[in-house]
């Protein structure tokens, strides 16, 4: 594309079905404690 | 939904639902925002040319025609397939897989903001015992079902203070792992007071992560992080988070700090301690009531947004430089991030993370511990209020009015519980001035990878 670029393939309503096991990090056990951030945490699929 | 916005000379446009960014020109950028203002992408393409009647015709066909590929394809104006999904969230089992041990209910610091009130929760001084320890992990092995990764973060008040008990429990977690097998993930967070050569050995072999607490600068660290003496702890503890950090080769760590009202230039502050030689940075705003002197107030919004931009486009400076550090709240993982269960479900509190006492009582998170209200049972006894556990269940993104119109919603996933409550009573509701910041947090984190994109292609041109 001319006019537009995309910077990721991965779309998120891909994730509904196959996602939701659960074995990635609780948010409040990286960093946090006082506010929360999920967005940044990584699958622990996607890492393997 | 969409949200788009410029920031350091980039267009960007988030799709919220499909968590597509994308990078787009000037008339792309007022194509999509014409659609937007319309009717989305059922937009007639007469209406949008005859909005930008203007521009270049030529290149508004092609851009519109761009714009129509990436609706097709579910990455821009994308529909909202998540509600379908909360029966999934609300039918599965509660597991539990993440503790914050409170081994030590006291602390070498008297540190102004502190929620645990100096580290004692608005209780007594009290130390874990290793007897009480083993109970929790036992209490978290046998009710994390199917789940192998456990983690467990040694938290206080000051962990170090009850050393031996946390050496104890890392002991026992790795003989019950093997015969359970599971797989224990520890941290440790840390003022760096009784930081020593033995603690930091045993800190590399065995902690996952390890968070270090300091604010940034000295004169800033010294006025909220004094000693119960009123002397500052920056001297003491600086040289001892450097030599940590480079012994755990600058990776699984943060330099964790706080940032108040007395400090709302705090770009300032994170540049600091990358200065210093960290690459793993955390400063995060003070959560406190507005009647505290250090709370941020909605007055410092504009400057801390200044400040955010300011640090964000200072990191996209640094880029492939050997000055480049991690920002904690700027990180995002476009391609490999949390599922959508994950983003809906929130930070699990209540329900697959729980907060313990010294004495082995359960809470829903560190934040509600020493409210009666939250008590949720004990480790030896287990969960006795499966109301509370039944409430935080349910609290997630569309629970939650507030976080329906927001674009930032599957990137906090519906924010923090406990500071929902503090400021409003109940655990479905948003802390606004948080929202507010996270929100713009989001905006430079996307920023950046715009900018790292834009690194990447420069480099192989």
């Amino acid at each position: 594309m001319k006019h537009i670029k995309t910077l990721n393939t991965k779309k998120l309503q891909n994730t509904v079905k196959k996602g939701g096991c659960g074995e990635c990090q609780t948010s409040c056990q990286s960093a946090c404690k006082t506010s929360c951030t999920v967005g940044n945490q990584t699958c622990e699929k996607s890492r393997a | 939904m969409i949200h788009q916005y410029r920031n350091n000379g980039y267009n960007i446009v988030l799709d919220v639902n499909s968590g597509a960014v994308h990078v787009v020109d000037d008339l792309a950028y007022e194509v999509i925002a014409v659609m937007d203002r319309l009717q989305g992408s059922e937009t007639p393409e007469n209406a949008i040319k005859e909005a930008l009647a203007d521009r270049d015709a030529d290149a508004l066909a092609e851009t519109i025609g761009e714009v129509r590929t990436l609706i097709e394809e579910e990455a821009l104006f994308s529909p909202d397939p998540y509600e379908h999904a909360l029966d999934r969230l609300a039918d599965r089992p509660v597991v539990v897989k993440a503790l914050c041990l409170h081994i030590a209910h006291d602390c070498n610091l008297a540190c102004r903001y502190c929620f645990a009130k100096e580290g004692e929760y608005h209780g007594e001084r009290a130390l874990m015992s290793l007897e009480v320890g083993k109970a929790a992990l036992d209490f978290l092995i046998a009710h994390s079902g199917s789940r192998r990764n456990l983690e467990v973060d040694f938290f206080g008040g000051e962990p170090t203070m009850n050393f031996q008990v946390v050496k104890g429990l890392v002991a026992y977690g790795r003989e019950q792992e093997k015969l359970h097998d599971k797989h224990f993930r520890f941290t440790l967070t840390t003022n760096g007071v009784l930081l020593n050569e033995e603690i930091q050995d045993f800190v590399n072999r065995e902690m996952d992560n390890v968070v270090l607490s300091i604010d940034g600068r000295k004169a800033v660290n010294d006025r909220m992080r004094p000693f119960r003496n009123g002397d500052g702890s920056y001297d003491r503890i600086v040289p001892k988070f450097q030599k940590l950090a480079e012994s755990r080769n600058q990776e699984r760590y943060y330099v964790r700090g706080t940032f108040t009202h007395f400090n709302t230039d705090f770009s300032e502050d994170v540049l600091h301690l990358a200065d210093l030689g960290f690459k793993q940075i955390s400063v995060e705003p003070v959560v406190a009531m507005p009647e505290d002197a250090y709370a941020l107030q909605e007055s410092d919004l504009p400057i801390l947004f200044e400040e955010y931009d300011r640090l964000a486009a200072e990191m996209a400076k640094r880029i492939n430089t050997e000055k480049s550090f991690h920002f904690f709240h700027f990180m995002i993982d476009l391609e490999g991030g949390p599922c959508a269960i994950k983003r809906l479900s929130g930070c699990g509190s209540g329900t697959e993370y729980l907060a313990v006492t010294p004495w082995g009582d359960l809470y829903p998170c560190h934040q509600f511990v020493g409210n009666p209200d939250f008590l949720m049972g004990n480790v030896k006894d287990g969960i006795k209020r499966q109301d509370l556990v039944d409430e935080f269940k349910g609290c997630n993104v569309y629970a939650k009015e507030k976080c329906r119109s927001c674009f930032a919603k599957f990137m906090c996933s519906g924010g923090c519980a406990a500071n929902s409550y503090h400021f409003h009573g109940n655990i479905n509701d948003a802390y606004d001035l948080g929202c507010e910041l996270q929100r713009k947090r989001v905006e430079c984190a996307i920023m950046l990878k715009a900018a790292e994109s834009a690194a990447e292609q420069s480099e192989s041109e």
